[in-house]
């Protein structure tokens, strides 16, 4: 198995003090290797922007940790390290529209992070890596003397990873990058996503409620509900196995553009109230290699029937 | 299949103002109307899907304007109103408008309830007490649990979904004929959208709407159209049955789209795209629309616009590979892997 580049124990994040106390993600375990794409899916609220907030120091943790390549990065680091995470772990934001200083010159936007950390040497250097990024989302180089509003949708998109590529990272957290995007031009994002990551041996965070998109793109999903994984799995096994209810609900509710089949096909609710966790504990348990499951011993005797074991 | 038209647009052609230049949105648009049916309409952002059906009610931007064509609905010609006092008879009460955010179409300083029955009152000319009654019975029917106490709330205190079905209340509750659905569900969840849909079809078939859907999302065609319609660049390039649309299409934009679909996509292949942009439609285009970000296109693209080459009674498509004259060519892979799909599955 390769290496793991980010580990995440035992995860807490949580806003607010006292009585207003909100627990935005809870008890979270994953491992990120190195080279994969991973998804988090889950619907709006359930916390999977702000895993990928923790682990890139925006959002301050309350509990757990969270290693890359084996040193922690939660908490108080050293500057050095810090340094290190801003340079090799990136972002790039859900909307272009809003993500993109309006005032600023894409140059300037693109650089940013160079100029911020004094990661070049000289006005050429700057400017050369700036073209080089350009280059790599397929943008004119020459376009840099223009202001964002001068784009469209999926060149905005495209300044916007522009921008995270610029530091030469190794992980970037996409959150939902496409889901602004109309449909003509979000293949085209993902192609240049995938390009992107063969070409640079880059890992991906891939955060999106749209399990479409999903399926397409990442090698192992988690699914999020309410703060917490309920279940985890490579991309193909938890689409043909699915166990837990609310993985079950989220895939029936995935339109299919396919009239016959999606006039067919079962639309699922999913109740939380159907867990009865009053004496029976759940538990976070590897039901199958590399598929892991929450739920409480009678529900796991249950799904292990489900996948014939 | 009910043939009974209840809207017939003909050659509509809208142009916008933008500082001095003229911009043709809409360049010539036929659609009939069917009672009781479902049509979505397709495209990406830009084509003028939105525009088209604004122009049914009277809410185009100030800047725009219907120059050509009629649409004729109930005997009269709307794209010949002038007056808003015209537009206040046929807007709301009979032909009535879901818009894409909830957030930004209901007003945040007045509660719910109060804003269904504005509607209510203005349109249907009860009052009071009965008019507060129908607001609470309204808010009960698209699925508001706790109607009497929810009446009273700010909508800032409503979920997306529940703020949604509230907007879904508002323009069901003067029972409009025609209700246009401008990407109802785009700014919602997947569960939630599963849910206003139905809603949305559960209303259709108790009030006998007709239902217009605008989006960009096949998965959704799929699952609420009887009819497609697909637009590109201010025109309706092919429109056909669901089934015609997504097993048998025609026009090369069409393809474009379905074949561009994440779903039918390999992984670790990339995706078909839809290179280049939209032409600019200050300028009159010349030839096929789409010619220019067609990867096989036909040498009379770029010389003279297509006629509408029927396939089948209902569907019909705006392209000069339906020409008998044109080289054959050969539909996307996709389109006989989801009928053999479907075969399979009916057996």
């Amino acid at each position: 198995m390769a290496e793991k580049l980010i580990e995440i124990k035992d995860l807490q994040v949580s806003f607010g003090k006292g009585r207003k106390k909100f627990i935005a993600v809870d008890h979270v375990n994953i491992d990120i290797y190195k080279g994969e794409t991973f998804s988090l899916v889950g619907e709006s609220g359930s916390g999977k922007t702000t895993i990928g907030r923790a682990i890139l120091r925006i959002n301050p943790v309350t509990g757990g940790e969270i290693f890359y390549k084996g040193r922690k990065i939660n908490g108080k680091i050293s500057k050095e390290l810090d340094m290190e995470i801003i340079k090799n772990c990136q972002m790039v934001f859900q909307d272009p529209m809003a993500s993109l200083n309006e005032r600023a010159k894409v140059d300037y936007i693109v650089s940013e992070g160079l100029i911020n950390h004094k990661l070049y040497k000289d006005e050429a250097d700057r400017k050369a890596k700036v073209d080089a990024a350009f280059r790599d989302v397929g943008l004119l180089p020459e376009f840099s003397t223009r202001f964002p509003h001068e784009f469209s949708g999926g060149q905005r998109q495209r300044i916007g990873i522009a921008r995270a590529l610029v530091m030469n990272p190794e992980f970037i957290v996409l959150d939902e990058p496409i889901s602004a995007l109309d449909v003509s031009i979000r293949a085209q994002v993902l192609n240049l996503l995938n390009d992107l990551k063969k070409e640079r041996d880059l890992t991906y965070l891939f955060v999106a409620h749209d399990l479409s998109v999903v399926r397409f793109i990442s090698d192992r999903v988690a699914v999020i509900h309410k703060g917490r994984i309920v279940e985890l799995a490579e991309t193909e096994e938890l689409f043909t196995n699915p166990l837990h209810p609310y993985t079950k609900a989220l895939l029936s509710a995935v339109p299919i553009p396919d009239p016959y089949l999606e006039r067919r096909k079962e639309l699922l609710v999913y109740d939380p109230s159907m867990h009865d966790y009053s004496k029976d504990g759940p538990v976070w348990e590897e039901i199958k290699p590399g598929h892991f499951i929450y739920g409480n011993q009678a529900e796991l005797e249950k799904y292990r029937k489900e996948l014939g074991m | 299949m009910n043939k009974e038209i209840i809207l017939s647009a003909k050659d509509i052609e809208i142009m916008f103002n933008l500082r001095g230049r003229q911009l043709k949105a809409i360049r010539k648009c036929s659609l009939d109307l069917y009672k009781g049916e479902t049509l979505a309409i397709v495209g990406e952002s830009g084509s003028g899907k939105s525009v088209f059906t604004k122009s049914f009610l009277g809410m185009l931007d100030a800047n725009g304007k219907v120059i050509g064509g009629s649409i004729m609905y109930q005997g009269e010609d709307l794209a010949a109103y002038t007056k808003e006092k015209q537009w206040r008879t046929i807007r709301g009460k009979k032909i009535a408008m879901v818009m894409q955010d909830p957030m930004t179409s209901l007003n945040p300083l007045m509660p719910v309830g109060k804003q269904i029955q504005e509607s209510i009152s203005r349109n249907q000319g009860v009052s009071g007490r009965e008019a507060k009654k129908m607001a609470i019975e309204m808010l009960r029917k698209v699925g508001i649990p706790d109607p009497e106490n929810r009446y009273k709330q700010y909508p800032h205190e409503f979920s997306g979904g529940m703020r949604q079905r509230v907007v879904i209340a508002i323009a069901v509750a003067c029972q409009p004929e025609i209700l246009i659905c401008d990407e109802p569900t785009t700014a919602l969840d997947v569960t939630i959208q599963a849910q206003i849909l139905k809603l949305i079809h559960d209303l259709q078939l108790e009030y006998n709407m007709t239902v217009v859907y605008i989006t960009h999302d096949l998965g959704v065609v799929a699952n609420v159209a009887d009819r497609v319609a697909v637009m590109y660049a201010g025109q309706i390039v092919e429109y056909g049955m669901v089934e015609e649309i997504f097993y048998d299409a025609w026009h090369p934009y069409t393809w474009a789209l379905m074949s561009s679909l994440p779903q039918y996509g390999t992984k670790g292949n990339p995706l078909p795209t839809i290179d280049g942009t939209p032409p600019n439609l200050f300028m009159e285009v010349k030839g096929d629309v789409f010619a220019p970000r067609n990867k096989k296109p036909l040498a009379i693209d770029f010389e003279e616009e297509p006629p509408y080459f029927e396939i089948s009674p209902t569907h019909k498509a705006k392209t000069w590979y339906l020409d008998p004259r044109a080289p054959k060519i050969e539909q996307p892979e996709i389109f006989r892997k989801l009928r053999e799909q479907r075969m399979r599955k009916e057996s």
